[in-house]
């Protein structure tokens, strides 16, 4: 099956500086990829070039085998769930409206959008009755970081991109959410591109990982390839995990 | 004294007819410069490099003595001369800045994650402006209108001195006769009128905004 994402020698360059530099990986069907990598590596840059919201400077990013310069944007963006650290979700929409956003502007039927978001909060573990009709400030930060994974969703996708979606929770929360993105992608078998600095949620979360150090990708493998890998930036991350995780490098 | 007695019918009817026209005076310029400025605001927040030019022009206007102001505008073809429609002009080119601004602003200061997340999710650039940005800059652009209105109710009161009527024409008498009573009957409407207009557009604000 050929990859869902794929990168092609994708460099970028905003002024005279590097953010990314010749980036060459695929993303393929039903697995999770995760870019790990310090502040200012380049890993949200690359998670951006996806669905368009920035373009290459040299190379092609192909959603589908279509490089992204060649979609209707509009179009390829509905196809691609966001969910991003400050949720994003709209303040002045209920969380029913915020969830059915994107079947609504894809022209959905107000029946079948009421019952994709009963469905998707429900998932979630907000139950519709008590929480559909709430506005975004009436959710605590790891309900609404919820609200916005079903958001993102709700047009059922094929792919979702996550820009550190768990970085601004507690970390009891953080864990339960984390845990419950796992089960809802043994459910929903949805391809992802997430983005971390945390490598504990990279090894948690990622059927790959790809790490980003100035903008170039310095690894990509598997998770038991990551821990025996002897890159000096893997390595400087591994610096990072507990005894249990070090054990087995 | 006896003749400006309020309750004499002939001053309370002339009262009553000037802040009509006041009324029309304000609503009108501030009609116009709504009409100009909201999409003059809005199109700013697309072109940035038109910015500096744009609000410099506002802010220009705003710095010239409002009385100047009408005295320039007199000689002006089409748009001058001496009566009510030099007024509006004038008083709408006053209005402008606030409300431009606060257009501006309201847009601008729309969190970042909410409009990257929108245009994320595959919102047209239309739907972006009617959905997202203007209703969260709602109560920015309202607020920008209130203080319009509240400052053009008080400038209208200059209009007189062109001939443009409204409440003025009460003070202007007032200061050339030296009469307090005339005075104040161009002023306290007036003022009723800006507080009233306060109140009433900031519950509005309160309604209208919808977060």
């Amino acid at each position: 099956m050929s990859p869902l994402v794929s990168f092609r020698q994708v460099s970028a360059r905003i002024g005279q500086k590097d953010i990314l530099d010749n980036i060459s990986l695929d993303v393929e069907v039903g697995e999770t990829l995760v870019l790990l990598g310090r502040s200012g590596s380049g890993k949200t840059t690359a998670l951006k070039m996806v669905n368009g919201l920035l373009l290459p400077s040299a190379g092609e990013v192909s959603i589908e085998g279509l490089s992204t310069t060649a979609w209707d944007l509009i179009r390829l963006r509905r196809r691609i769930g966001y969910v991003i650290q400050d949720t994003g979700l709209f303040p002045h929409f209920t969380v029913a409206a915020n969830v059915g956003l994107v079947p609504r502007l894809e022209g959905w039927a107000v029946r079948d959008i009421e019952a994709r978001v009963e469905y998707l909060l429900s998932q979630i573990g907000l139950p519709s009755a008590q929480f559909a009709t709430r506005y975004p400030r009436e959710l605590s930060g790891g309900q609404r970081q919820r609200v916005g994974v079903a958001r993102a969703l709700a047009a059922d996708p094929p792919m979702l991109l996550m820009d550190e979606p768990f970085g601004a929770l507690d970390p009891v929360t953080r864990v339960e959410l984390q845990q419950q993105f796992l089960d809802l992608r043994h459910k929903l078998g949805k391809t992802a591109l997430l983005v971390t600095h945390d490598v504990r949620e990279a090894l948690l979360l990622g059927t790959r990982i790809g790490v980003l150090h100035n903008g170039r990708l310095v690894f990509l493998g598997g998770r038991s390839e990551f821990l025996k890998a002897h890159e000096e930036e893997v390595r400087a991350f591994h610096t990072c995990l507990e005894e249990k995780w070090r054990d087995t490098i | 004294m006896e003749g400006h007695n309020l309750m004499s019918s002939g001053l309370g009817q002339e009262i009553l007819d000037l802040t009509f026209e006041h009324l029309y005076l304000v609503s009108l310029s501030m009609g116009i410069a709504a009409a100009v400025a909201v999409p003059v605001g809005i199109l700013l927040t697309r072109r940035a490099f038109l910015q500096r030019w744009v609000l410099g022009f506002a802010n220009v206007m705003q710095t010239v003595p409002s009385l100047a102001l009408f005295g320039f505008l007199i000689p002006l073809p089409f748009l001058g001369g001496i009566g009510t429609h030099t007024a509006i002009v004038a008083l709408a080119l006053y209005a402008l800045l606030p409300i431009l601004r606060n257009t501006l602003t309201g847009i601008l200061n729309v969190d970042p994650a909410v409009r990257e997340s929108a245009i994320a999710m595959g919102m047209t650039g239309r739907q972006l402006l009617w959905e997202v940005e203007l209703p969260l800059a709602t109560r920015t652009i309202l607020a920008g209108l209130r203080i319009a209105t509240v400052t053009t109710i008080g400038t209208a009161t200059i209009a007189a001195a062109i001939g443009g009527g409204g409440l003025g024409v009460f003070i202007f008498r007032g200061l050339a006769s030296v009469d307090t009573t005339l005075l104040l009957a161009g002023a306290i409407p007036a003022a009723l009128i800006a507080v009233a207009a306060d109140r009433g557009l900031e519950w509005v604000e309160e309604k209208l905004s919808p977060v």
